[in-house]
């Protein structure tokens, strides 16, 4: 089974990467961008075979290490 | 005194850890690797700096989840007095031992220089032999250092006089919220800052100001 984590900075949270990404996207004439936000992307390969139970782990494990919750959100998508 | 330094894959600023303090207290500090299980009985115990583990993750994060941050944890919420600089303090955040978390530099540079800090709490186990307001010059190094919680968290470390150490003088390296260099827990008695007060403990480096926090700590443990 395959668990994919999305890990993104909360609202509100200053993100300086994306604020320099963006500039960068502008230099190379992308207009019209909003905002640019950094995430990460995770993608792990699980042993288990119950979706719900996966989902449960994978949920510990970014709780526990995988996202800071001070400052990171988290979703997870499993297939 | 009695201390004890741990030490990760990646620590780099852990010998002049062992050698400012043993120069300060006349007793060498006790080096535990992340791997054990236990530390030794001590007054203090030092997170030292560096890049543990590359940064990889997020600054701190793996580090703080070494067998030996089982022991530091218990040992901090039974009093014990924790120091975290720099990689150290990002550990501590990392670990929950403190509020707020590192966040990359406002600037995105690396800053390497001397900033001025202010104590505003001289009240404080690390800070008793400062003088309120005191404004002195200390070393910074490092990438991640941008203090950043949340507004009620904010309001609560500023409330409880967890801010021990500000910026002063407009000299705020990396954007940290309220101009934040170092900040306890809510008991007090763990400390971390981005500075390197260890940097700072003879003539030969332009200045001794670093000694106060240290004999502050070795008062505390007399």
């Amino acid at each position: 089974m395959k668990a994919r984590v999305i890990v993104t900075l909360k609202n509100g949270v200053l993100d300086p990467q994306g604020k320099a990404i963006e500039g960068a996207l502008g230099g190379l004439d992308f207009d019209g961008i909003n905002q640019v936000r950094q995430g990460k992307v995770f993608d792990l390969e699980l042993q288990a075979t119950d979706k719900v139970a996966a989902e449960k782990e994978v949920a510990q494990m970014c709780e526990k290490l995988l996202a800071n919750t001070v400052i990171e959100n988290y979703a997870i998508e499993i297939e | 005194m009695k201390t004890a330094i741990i030490v990760f894959p990646g620590s780099n600023r852990d010998r002049d850890m062992f050698d400012s303090i043993e120069l300060i207290t006349g007793t060498r500090p006790i080096g535990v690797w992340h791997t054990e299980a236990t530390l030794p009985d001590a007054d203090l115990i030092v997170v030292p700096g560096g890049f543990s583990y590359g940064d990889y993750l997020r600054s701190g994060a793996i580090a703080a989840r070494s067998p030996i941050l089982k022991d530091l944890v218990k040992k901090a919420n039974a009093g014990v007095s924790v120091l975290g600089v720099c990689n150290g303090f990002q550990i501590l955040t990392e670990a929950g031992l403190l509020p707020g978390v590192l966040m990359r530099n406002a600037g995105l540079n690396f800053v390497c220089k001397e900033v001025m800090l202010e104590t505003v709490n001289e009240a404080t186990r690390f800070s008793k032999t400062f003088t309120k307001g005191q404004v002195w010059r200390c070393p910074v190094a490092h990438h991640d250092g941008n203090y950043f919680a949340d507004a009620e968290t904010l309001k609560q470390v500023e409330g409880n006089g967890q801010v021990v150490f500000r910026y002063a003088q407009s000299t705020n390296p990396n954007g940290s919220l309220n101009d934040i260099a170092g900040v306890t827990n809510a008991q007090g008695n763990v400390l971390g800052m981005m500075p390197h007060p260890e940097n700072l403990v003879e003539d030969l480096q332009g200045g001794t100001e670093g000694r106060l926090l240290f004999e502050s700590l070795a008062a505390s443990a007399a």
